[in-house]
């Protein structure tokens, strides 16, 4: 129980402090690095450009989807699944109602559950794909380990402390939320932070497409 | 007194019927988990049971332990047993006061020394912290808690302040409250939490040491796994809801006129290990869930530091948002400034920039 008031307490505060200074120092310091001033006439707009880059680049180009099959669905797969866990499960609406004020419908526990399960099977799965493709391997390196352990714990510990797998509960919930703050102190300063800088970089090239007039 | 008197004959005495009393096993032996087959060895062994002496003290507490327990007599044959044990000292209870109780206090303990049980509902100030905060006939709950364990068989803290510091020991805990377990160290303790325990949760402790002679079964927080085995949780009848995602948003919405889970309200039913979806209260009347308000995990530890009760068991228990902001505004900071540094850079490598023609080129 003490440990369950910690993580609940202190521990959080510590770590959304980390978290939070971390992405916004980041993304200040990569908006203040600025781009050279174009001269050149622009030859197409580029707001609208870099907008529509956001959502073109989520369409698998023909070529990858054959090439990289299991990488692609894996990758939809436990990206989705991952934002069904974290958004739509009722106790995470609720802690993020009790920060920032807004709340919407849940899904059901057994859904969220089944995500769940589907969620850890695409991160498994990539992790041996990774293993197992040379390429792959040749490719990865320590910090993509340790972004799939601090992403797979809490999807683990709370699928457990869901079906109370451990006994006491208040152990496993105090584990599930220190692996959450390990994860949020990590994030900033790892390239987990693509969870903000994706969209960020997909408008810009598609602007600079959109200004020069070229295909993107 | 303890004295020579058997509990059957007790019983007999205040007119419980055999069938009323052998009722009364075959509930404590369900309610302990315990197999039909010891109905008779329980009923056996409390026909002959001597009536152990029993000492309660009350320190920082509110007597709701002591008006739950009350709540098991008249004319249920829980209350009976507890005629039937010797209540030594119990000064709610007692006639008696001042001098003349503590006399009856020293004379139980001189006359049953080893062997008796000393019940202890509320917390302590603890050894380091001012005794002035509580005393009794003079002496500090401290003295009269060591002083009486001395020479009891076993310590029994009823109510999560003997527990675990309960309310008293509630931040900023201005008298340095500590629970029984944190200055007994020496005897075997038994933890009855709640706020209050369930009566019959109190005399079926009770009831085992009378049968067994020996206390229950544990969990790590030292509460016997017959009654604290399972969470609200896991026992609850609204529990379908909560798996079909169905909450009641507030106290006078259609989910709480429907029943459903009230999570989202705050119960704290999840962490909170109880008896009280299967006993119930009010001889089974009915329980704080099921008459429509969440689960406070009164028989928790810090239970009353654990966050709002009315705030959903994942919320902080700090104020995030405050943080937050000031995480925001340091960021920002530090990210200009990280900025302006490497624009400061950026410029010094510029100016740094020397030219060469391809004369100066040809000439190297």
């Amino acid at each position: 129980m003490d440990f369950l008031l910690w993580v609940r307490g202190p521990a959080f505060d510590v770590a959304v402090a980390i978290f939070l200074i971390g992405v916004v120092a980041r993304l200040f310091e990569i908006l203040l690095l600025g781009r050279k001033p174009l001269h050149s006439e622009p030859k197409g707009g580029e707001f609208g450009n870099g907008m529509a880059e956001i959502f073109k680049r989520s369409v698998p180009l023909p070529d990858i989807v054959k090439r990289g099959a299991v990488t692609l669905v894996g990758g939809y797969v436990f990206h989705i699944g991952l934002f069904i866990t974290i958004f739509l499960f009722v106790p995470h609406i609720e802690l993020i109602n009790s920060i920032f004020g807004v709340r919407w419908p849940g899904l059901p526990n057994p859904v969220v559950d089944g995500v769940t399960v589907v969620t850890m099977v695409a991160m498994v799965v990539l992790l041996v794909h990774r293993l197992l493709q040379p390429v792959k391997r040749m490719l990865s390196g320590f910090e993509d380990y340790l972004t799939w352990v601090v992403t797979f714990l809490p999807i683990l510990t709370g699928w457990i402390a869901y079906h109370r797998l451990v006994n006491p509960y208040p152990l496993i919930l105090g584990i599930h939320i220190l692996t959450v703050e390990l994860l949020l102190i990590v994030l900033p300063f790892t390239k987990l932070m693509h969870a903000f800088t994706l969209f960020l970089s997909r408008w810009y090239n598609g602007a600079v497409y959109g200004r020069r007039g070229v295909q993107s | 007194m303890a004295d020579s008197t058997t509990l059957g004959e007790s019983l007999r005495r205040n007119g419980v019927s055999r069938r009323g009393f052998l009722k009364f096993c075959a509930a404590t032996a369900s309610m302990m988990a315990l197999p039909p087959s010891m109905i008779p060895r329980i009923a056996e062994a409390l026909e002959k049971a001597r009536r152990p002496s029993v000492i309660w003290l009350s320190f920082q507490e509110c007597t709701g332990c002591t008006e739950s327990l009350t709540r098991s007599h008249a004319p249920t044959v829980e209350g009976l047993i507890f005629d039937s044990i010797s209540l030594d000292y119990h000064h709610t209870l007692q006639v008696a006061s001042g001098e003349q109780a503590e006399a009856a206090r020293e004379a139980a303990m001189h006359e049953n020394m080893g062997k008796y049980i000393v019940v202890v509902d509320g917390s302590i100030p603890g050894p380091g912290s001012n005794p002035g905060y509580s005393t009794i006939a003079g002496i500090s709950n401290y003295d009269m808690l060591m002083d009486t364990v001395k020479g009891a068989a076993a310590v029994v803290s009823v109510g999560t302040c003997a527990a675990f510091g309960g309310l008293p020991k509630a931040r900023p805990n201005p008298s340095g409250a500590v629970a029984i377990q944190d200055v007994v160290k020496d005897k075997p303790i038994v933890n009855v939490p709640g706020c209050p325990p369930i009566p019959q949760v109190i005399t079926g402790v009770l009831a085992h040491y009378l049968v067994f002679g020996k206390l229950p079964e544990l969990d790590s927080l030292k509460r016997p796994l017959a009654f604290y085995g399972q969470s609200i949780h896991d026992r609850c009848y609204r529990r379908p809801f909560y798996d079909k995602g169905l909450f009641a948003e507030n106290f006078n919405d259609e989910g709480a006129r429907k029943g459903w889970c009230l999570y989202r309200l705050g119960c704290k039913g999840p962490m909170t290990y109880n008896a009280c979806a299967t006993l119930k209260w009010g001889l089974g009347w009915s329980w704080p869930v099921e008459s429509g308000h969440g689960c406070l995990g009164c028989s928790e530890p810090d239970f009353w530091d654990a966050g709002g009760f009315y705030q959903a068991l994942s919320i902080p228990t700090s104020n995030v948002t405050r943080t937050a902001a000031a995480a925001v505004a340091a960021g920002a900071v530090i990210g200009v400034a990280a900025g302006l540094a490497n624009k400061a850079k950026k410029s010094g490598a510029a100016k740094k920039h020397q030219t060469v023609t391809v004369d100066q080129l040809g000439k190297g």
